[in-house]
């Protein structure tokens, strides 16, 4: 089993992501950088979070119009995992892996602070050790995280159980005071089709070991191994 | 022939525009009551093509591949 994480111009999560899957989750984990595409027969593949291009632009658009991202379209459409994290999710938004955008928050600045996140889909690859309406602890760090899209792809969303993660209070309650940054319905985290895509605002690999203030991260990572193993 | 082509994008109909708000925050502390403010980015590009048509039609697809996202974004044309 091997994951790859792509290093873009601008990343600056991508050695906490490699720390977190090599050490922490003892998986083997090849940091790429982008120019290098993607070269081995990888089991999924991260985009972690940064300011690619220095976010010029839109947050992720220049990223994925990038070659590599043709080869992680490639990749996805093989039915491999992808999960895009923070300026990751973005870029998969932007390239069209998953449904919607990233965009400016409501009230516009860097938001930075831990958030209370509550499981809508137990049962993807990348969340089947959580436990449906768990509430999980997970840091933000963006300032184009509120999730837009049309109400009909909202609708189909819901309806085919594609939101991963909402919003929410320490006790679960999805509400708009607890929406730190305007997303629409409180979703912060959006599957692909197939479900093997996963792009997420929330950060898991600052929430991988309690030392950190959180280990809730870290089932994300442990999901999609055990989904790799099964699927082995 | 060259174009000069201005290609403008910006949010569609309806759609929160954080910034915008707060500049018009901002312009109001300085004492200018304003009905609406709405942000939008201007490209000046200029570009060889066959015909006025054409470098129209080049500017679009940049529009549709690169400077606008659909979702939330309408753009506008002018080639001179």
């Amino acid at each position: 089993m091997r994951f790859g994480v792509v290093q873009f111009g601008g990343s600056n999560c991508d050695r906490d992501v490699v720390y977190a899957l090599s050490k922490v989750c003892s998986v083997d984990t090849d940091l790429i950088w982008y120019k290098e595409r993607l070269k081995k027969n990888y089991d999924a593949v991260i985009l972690p979070g940064g300011f690619s291009y220095g976010d010029y632009l839109r947050a992720g658009a220049i990223a994925a119009r990038t070659a590599i991202m043709g080869d992680v379209v490639k990749h996805a459409e093989s039915g491999k995992l992808v999960l895009g994290i923070c300026n990751g999710a973005q870029i998969l938004a932007e390239s069209g892996l998953v449904p919607g955008v990233f965009t400016i928050n409501a009230y516009p600045k860097f938001i930075c602070k831990w958030v209370h996140l509550r499981l809508e889909n137990v049962i993807s690859p990348f969340t089947s050790l959580y436990k449906k309406g768990d509430v999980v602890k997970m840091p933000i760090a963006h300032a184009e995280g509120r999730y837009v899209a049309p109400a009909e792809t909202l609708s189909a969303l819901n309806k085919n159980n594609r939101v991963v993660f909402r919003f929410c209070d320490e006790n679960g309650n999805v509400t708009s005071d607890v929406n730190p940054n305007g997303a629409a319905e409180n979703i912060t985290g959006v599957l692909s089709v197939k479900n093997n895509v996963l792009a997420m605002m929330p950060h898991p690999e600052r929430s991988s070991e309690q030392i950190l203030g959180s280990a809730d991260g870290k089932r994300i990572f442990e999901s999609m191994i055990q989904y790799i193993e099964r699927k082995d | 022939m060259k174009f000069d082509v201005t290609i403008t994008v910006g949010l569609k109909e309806g759609m929160l525009d954080p910034e915008a708000q707060t500049i018009k925050n901002a312009i109001k502390n300085l004492g200018y009551e304003t009905e609406s403010l709405k942000t939008a980015r201007l490209f000046r590009v200029r570009l060889d093509a066959a015909n006025k048509a054409a470098a129209r039609k080049m500017a679009e697809k940049m529009c549709e591949r690169l400077l606008a996202n659909p979702i939330i974004h309408k753009f506008e044309i002018e080639v001179s």
